[in-house]
């Protein structure tokens, strides 16, 4: 491991003027993937900014509703936040899905949506790998791939985001906030992390710089029935196959408004937009929600290895949301 | 990689905590630490490189060899230990982000005057909750900071999502397997381990 510079910021315009600072920094929160990716030769900076001191580890329920959990908060205190498990239920069951006990007492919700694909053949410095050194190709795309992307891959990358959490924060509509040089700003969380296309280096549109100060969860997917269902290879402490969350609200028999987001089908978490328009307003039957979660997959393009996840996917979903949708 | 001298002394004004530029002839910027972890216990200071994982720093620089470098990834627990009171893979923190926080060892789990073991260690002496050994240090401050997770009542994948806030929760055995999940046991002692932990929380 290349030697490195530590800095611990007090305050976030101590930890922007750092980072500026140090050419090759980067950002340290729980460490648990950039340590690891530090010991495989993947990533090597030349400074870590620790900002898992800053003031930014708060749960707060906010007068509108609305739910701003700071970015330096760890996953097992969301996850057992009293307003998390009452009013957004699939949060806590997603990050109780992923990792190990250990795990989730040192990562932070902002490292979480930070966390880099587990693709082995990125974590491999031997093999090419267009996300670790553009333009070097795609060992994958030959080699196994039973793990990787069945929607919205690309020539250049196969990848899948690992994170559960992203899942359901893409499907309760959640924002995240950033903190850069240039002020603030806010996007949605579905649409933080990026397809690869021709640039799979580029996993988010975090600019350089920028911090993850907080995940808001908005009023409007608070105190409906949701939930997050997983497929792995053991029953704990494995990564998605396939993954699901999910929230319905049903309202005189007929689908007010859903939202459905995959995991580990994509370079992110899949928001399937086609399947919810297709629910709404219709009487949620096992047919109909079957019908509308093949209007989503339909697009799928599985790969030599993981055909699989499209029906491991499809099952998922639809147990998922008629669950959801049923007498409560 | 020679590590510099570290000192077991107390931290002095002289010797302010933070980037360590070390003698005359180091690179600027400074690649090592001073820190103090309190041990067990008892405050250590000491510099650092800033690389070193605080697994490497309790083994090869304060001669607590109990935690085990098992994958050296965060795959396999044998690592883990209570860090200000939370059980967490000592293989992936860096110990110069420590600096400053409690950190409790296999070694310090017995009483202090190391003839009475901690009530988990004796359970899994009698119910042979291992074989070879090399992942029990790591099991048992595991399962020490999961049994207080369950009574500060934080839930598990295994948890009724119905279960009240902040009540504790019963860790039947399904609970204690996919709580432990983050601790790998080579030779399958798993039954015994769980057997081991129903005794301790009865």
């Amino acid at each position: 491991m290349k030697p490195y510079a530590y800095v611990r910021a007090a305050t976030l315009d101590e930890a922007t003027a750092a980072y500026a600072g140090h050419s090759g920094a980067h950002y340290l929160g729980g460490g648990t993937n950039l340590v690891d990716l530090m010991k495989l030769g993947v990533t090597a900076p030349d400074a870590l900014v620790d900002i898992s001191r800053l003031p930014l580890d708060g749960i707060e329920l906010r007068p509108d509703g609305a739910l701003r959990i700071g970015a330096t908060a760890r996953n097992s205190d969301i996850a057992a936040h009293p307003v998390v498990r009452d009013r957004w239920p699939v949060l806590s069951q997603a990050l109780l899905a992923g990792a190990s006990g250990q795990l989730r007492n040192i990562a932070t919700a902002g490292g979480n949506l930070l966390q880099r694909t587990r693709c082995p053949f990125f974590q491999d410095t031997a093999k090419p790998c267009n996300k670790r050194r553009p333009g070097s190709g795609c060992a994958a795309r030959e080699g196994s791939h039973r793990d990787h992307a069945v929607l919205g891959h690309s020539p250049h990358c196969i990848a899948t985001h690992p994170s559960d959490m992203a899942v359901a924060l893409a499907a309760l509509d959640a924002t995240v906030e950033l903190h850069g040089t240039g002020g603030e700003r806010s996007v949605p969380a579905a649409e933080f992390h990026r397809l690869p296309g021709d640039r799979p280096e580029q996993d988010t549109v975090l600019r350089p710089g920028e911090l993850i100060t907080a995940i808001v969860l908005p009023p409007h997917s608070a105190g409906l029935p949701s939930a997050y269902r997983k497929a792995r290879d053991r029953a704990s402490y494995a990564f998605a196959l396939a993954s699901v969350a999910a929230l319905v609200e049903v309202q005189d028999g007929l689908v007010r408004r859903s939202a459905l987001a995959f995991g580990a089908l994509a370079h992110r978490p899949w928001r399937a937009h086609r399947a919810e328009e297709a629910l709404r307003g219709v009487e949620p039957t096992r047919a109909a929600v079957e019908r509308a979660v093949d209007a989503e997959l339909a697009s799928a393009e599985p790969l030599r290895d993981n055909a699989y996840k499209v029906p491991l996917a499809r099952n998922l979903a639809c147990e998922v949301l008629t669950r959801l949708a049923g007498p409560r | 990689m020679t590590l510099l001298p570290g000192t077991d002394a107390p931290r002095t004004p002289q010797e302010p905590h933070g980037p360590h530029t070390g003698a005359a002839g180091e690179p600027a910027e400074a690649t090592h630490s001073r820190i103090t972890l309190n041990v067990n216990g008892t405050p250590r200071t000491l510099v650092v490189d800033n690389r070193s994982s605080l697994l490497d720093v309790l083994r090869e620089r304060l001669g607590l060899i109990g935690a085990k470098k098992g994958c050296d990834h965060g795959q396999c627990g044998s690592c883990t230990v209570l860090v200000e009171g939370r059980r967490a893979n000592a293989c992936l923190l860096p110990a110069v982000a420590q600096d400053g926080y409690d950190i409790t060892t296999v070694e310090g789990l017995a009483a202090a005057d190391g003839e009475r073991l901690h009530p988990l260690q004796r359970a899994f002496l009698d119910r042979d909750g291992f074989q070879c050994g090399y992942c029990t240090p790591g099991q048992l401050c595991s399962a020490v900071g999961m049994i207080a997770e369950a009574e500060a009542g934080h839930p598990s994948d295994a948890t009724d999502p119905g279960h009240p806030a902040k009540t504790p929760v019963a860790l039947t055995a399904a609970e204690i397997r996919t709580r432990l999940s983050g601790n790998i046991c080579r030779c399958g002692a798993y039954p015994n381990i769980v057997a081991a932990v129903e005794d301790v929380i009865e």
